[in-house]
């Protein structure tokens, strides 16, 4: 009988969704309050039990599952999204009637497979962490059956997804077959100091894996999927996606190339800078010409995630704890802005306009400010939490040699600050139209806030996120 | 792995003769018969009546939502078969692992059976 | 011997059968060639010793993918002439990705060699299938060792029951169908009322 002690938390969260889905389906009604209430305390009490287990390197299932400061650090992360993205969504859909009960039940799978994947030590629990993510994403993309739009971006979500997921496993199976072993401590101890040149099909596998992780970061070329997602989606489900599936694939991401394949990091680390530079300039000059705000988003996440993939192509310590960094604040500026996004609504209709936000510092100064804020700090301007993040990955680029990646690094943030200024004037500069519906409702209100708070009180005191940080990457590079 | 394959060998001559007996069947009233075709003769007959439209008509969704759901029990039945044959190595521990494994698709059959997914209306 | 011949016969036909697939016109034609192509990979499993993998193969995709695979060809009532019309255009970016796809191929089996430590590595070998057969062989492993894979399926088959309801399953207004809770519960009391009737006074 295998330990089940490190697989805690996931275990108690598979049985929470089962209980939310029994909940739900044997109440009259078909409304998600009471399913999204024991979604959050689900969220909390994992979280509580991820934190207790401690952060020492334990593996169990016969060395497919492993706990380490890093997997403890990247699930907290997608258990704070994904709590506060079922806060966001449960006004909003409620609104739009499309409120039902088994919307908390999916999004509490889909952070299963978030935590299988962050601790996933085989290819195989790899694979089915992220399809268990993926298959409980394409279907609350696709939530709002009744819209053609929402309908779209499942269809297309799930098709380019499942090509993805069957690249991933071509490069698996190629992995398998050159070098003997899924198991992630076997295939480092295979590669160990760049023992013996590696064989052409390990390379072409990981490659592979690659394309398949860089998909679902959508990291370009593989971002194609990404604006029309994250337009065609339901709003609270577009929040959702643009942080925690992206931390969890991310983390896999870092776990997959420095874990087993470290010290292949001279083979695959020119195609990571590749995609890190795309995804920076793609994501900063698509979205210039963008005129809706999901739009937007979905470009500004490609260009976030090709700044993370810097600290990536870095590859040691340093560059991990950078990484780290820029996803916990990129975490709080993304679900802060999108909780200014969800209550853009006039006349009880929702709209996704950039011009609609203009004159908002008018009508609801507060909102405008702390979008100000959100904005600001993702453009990377000193002293605000987005500076910072992307300070540390740069630094570790310079520090590695990477000094071209670093400079185009920040070049492309510079062109990026245009659009997220441009936000910022047209609140701030531009004539009000129309006022947006009050009030937005006391959860939505208490996102902004602490959102706000924390992207600020990082410049403040940004000791306990680094340290903790600098711990968690450092376990990824233990002995 | 002869002795496995030699057990299937007779399926393989069946397959033979399957295939032999078609292609004889459909190769002799090909070769051997008059064919004279006219519009009449080559016409779909359908008792007397012409054909009103196009054999392929819209499926409702429901036959699609029947037919994964099948796939998904099919699959956990599928599962049960090398339990049922390793039981008595396996143990307790095994014993246990698929009833887990049949609780959590339990679950999901009550919830469609709740749901109403089960009737036809 | 024989088995060679065999192994050709299933790999010929599967892939003519996966050529026919694409190429067929009518799309129900192309789902029974489906069906073909899965019965001579069953056989090629079956070559292989995978007796088990043959059958689920048979079973599951044969017996229920394929007719899934019907339902939603037929549910899509689409003009499949005019659905092939970007073929010709869009054949030779296909073919170039195909050719690369070969190219990378024939570059990694061209080097292909076995992994030096692949047997020592190995978590689970195969065992002799004289001694124990294949469906005994994957049962040993499935459900102990690989006890949270095997849970991490069905959480996945959960998500895909809930997906594939909450996504098709719309309840009709206006369909009488039985209940037969309603009709159990109901009382003799609720229904029937007793009245004396006076004579030539109506009620």
């Amino acid at each position: 009988m295998p330990n089940l002690m490190p697989a805690l938390p996931e275990i108690f969260l598979a049985c929470a969704a089962m209980a939310i889905l029994m909940l739900g389906v044997f109440r009259k009604k078909d409304d998600m309050r009471a399913t999204a209430t024991l979604a959050v305390v689900a969220f909390a009490v994992t979280a509580l039990l991820v934190s207790g287990l401690g952060s020492e390197r334990t593996t169990t299932f016969g060395g497919m599952f492993v706990i380490d400061g890093f997997a403890v650090f990247m699930k907290t992360l997608v258990l704070v999204a994904s709590g506060l993205a079922v806060v966001m969504s449960v006004g909003f859909l409620e609104r739009e009637e499309i409120d039902r009960f088994e919307y908390p039940a999916l999004m509490v799978l889909a952070t299963l497979g978030m935590m299988m994947m962050i601790s996933a030590n085989n290819l195989m629990s790899l694979y089915l962490g992220l399809e268990l993510q993926s298959l409980s994403l394409y279907v609350m993309a696709a939530y709002q059956r009744d819209s053609v739009r929402a309908s779209e971006a499942g269809l297309k979500y799930f098709v380019l997804g499942a090509l993805a997921s069957g690249m991933l496993l071509y490069g698996a199976s190629l992995i398998y077959g050159f070098a003997g072993s899924t198991d992630f401590e076997v295939l480092a101890r295979t590669f160990a100091g760049g023992h013996g040149a590696p064989h052409a099909g390990v390379i072409v596998g990981i490659v592979f894996v690659v394309a398949g992780l860089a998909f679902k970061v959508s990291a370009v070329p593989f971002h194609m999927w990404t604006p029309d997602v994250y337009e065609g989606a339901p709003t609270p489900v577009t929040a959702f996606f643009s942080v925690a599936p992206k931390i969890a694939a991310f983390a896999l991401f870092v776990r997959v190339m420095v874990g087993p394949f470290g010290d292949l990091a001279d083979q695959w680390r020119q195609v990571i800078v590749f995609i890190s530079l795309a995804s920076m300039i793609l994501g900063a000059f698509a979205a210039i010409n963008q005129t809706n705000i999901k739009r937007l988003m979905a470009y500004s996440s490609i260009g976030h995630v090709g700044y993370g993939l810097i600290g990536l192509a870095v590859g040691n310590a340093a560059g991990i704890r950078g990484v780290l960094i820029y996803f916990a604040i990129y975490l709080f500026m993304n679900i802060g802005a999108f909780a200014v996004i969800l209550s853009m609504r006039q006349k009880g209709r929702m709209v996704e306009g950039i011009e609609d936000l203009a004159g908002l510092s008018k009508t609801s100064p507060m909102m405008a400010l702390a979008m100000a804020i959100f904005m600001f700090s993702m453009a990377g301007i000193p002293p605000l939490a987005g500076f910072w993040g992307k300070f540390y990955v740069f630094m570790a680029a310079i520090d590695a040699g990477l000094v071209t990646l670093a400079v185009i690094g920040v070049l492309a943030s510079v062109v990026s600050a245009f659009y997220y200024l441009r936000i910022i004037k047209v609140m701030y500069f531009d004539e009000p139209v129309e006022s947006f519906d009050r009030p937005i409702g006391r959860a939505m209100g208490a996102i902004l806030a602490v959102s706000a708070i924390v992207i600020v009180a990082f410049t403040v005191v940004p000791s306990p996120l680094v340290t903790e940080a600098e711990a968690a990457a450092s376990t990824l590079f233990g002995e | 792995m002869d002795a496995l394959l030699r057990e299937y060998l007779p399926i393989l001559i069946f397959l033979a003769i399957a295939v032999a007996i078609a292609a004889i069947a459909v190769g002799a009233s090909w070769i051997v018969a008059r064919q004279r075709p006219d519009s009449e003769k080559t016409s779909a007959y359908e008792c007397g009546f012409d054909a009103f439209d196009d054999a392929r008509s819209k499926f409702e969704v429901r036959f699609y939502l029947v037919a994964i759901l099948f796939i998904i029990f099919d699959l956990e039945v599928a599962f049960l078969f090398p339990w049922a044959v390793t039981l008595g190595q396996i143990g307790m521990f095994g014993f246990w692992s698929m009833m887990v494994f049949l609780a959590i698709l339990t679950i999901g059959f009550v919830y469609e059976w709740r749901k109403g997914a089960l009737e036809w209306e | 011997m024989i088995q060679a011949l065999v192994f050709y016969m299933f790999a010929a036909i599967a892939v003519a059968g996966g050529v026919m697939v694409i190429s067929a016109r009518n799309p129900v034609h192309s789902v029974l060639f489906l069906i073909l192509v899965f019965f001579n990979a069953a056989g090629l499993f079956l070559l292989l010793g995978a007796e088990f993998l043959a059958m689920v193969l048979v079973v599951v995709y044969v017996g229920a993918v394929a007719v899934l695979f019907l339902f939603v060809v037929m549910m899509l009532d689409i003009n499949f002439l005019r659905f092939r019309e970007g073929f010709l255009q869009y054949l030779p970016t296909g073919a170039l990705v195909g050719l690369v796809l070969l190219v990378e191929l024939a570059l990694v089996f061209g080097t292909w060699t076995f992994a030096p430590d692949a047997a020592s590595v190995s978590a689970a070998p195969a065992p002799d299938v004289a001694a124990v057969s294949n469906t005994e062989a994957l049962g040993r492993l499935i459900y102990t060792d690989y006890f949270y894979l095997f849970q991490a399926a069905g959480m996945v088959l959960l998500v895909a029951m809930v997906g594939a309801i909450l996504l098709t399953l719309r309840s009709r207004p206006g369909v009488r169908k039985q209940d037969i809770a309603r009709q159990l519960a109901r009382r003799k009391e609720d229904t029937l009322e007793v009245r004396k009737v006076p004579s030539g006074g109506g009620i």
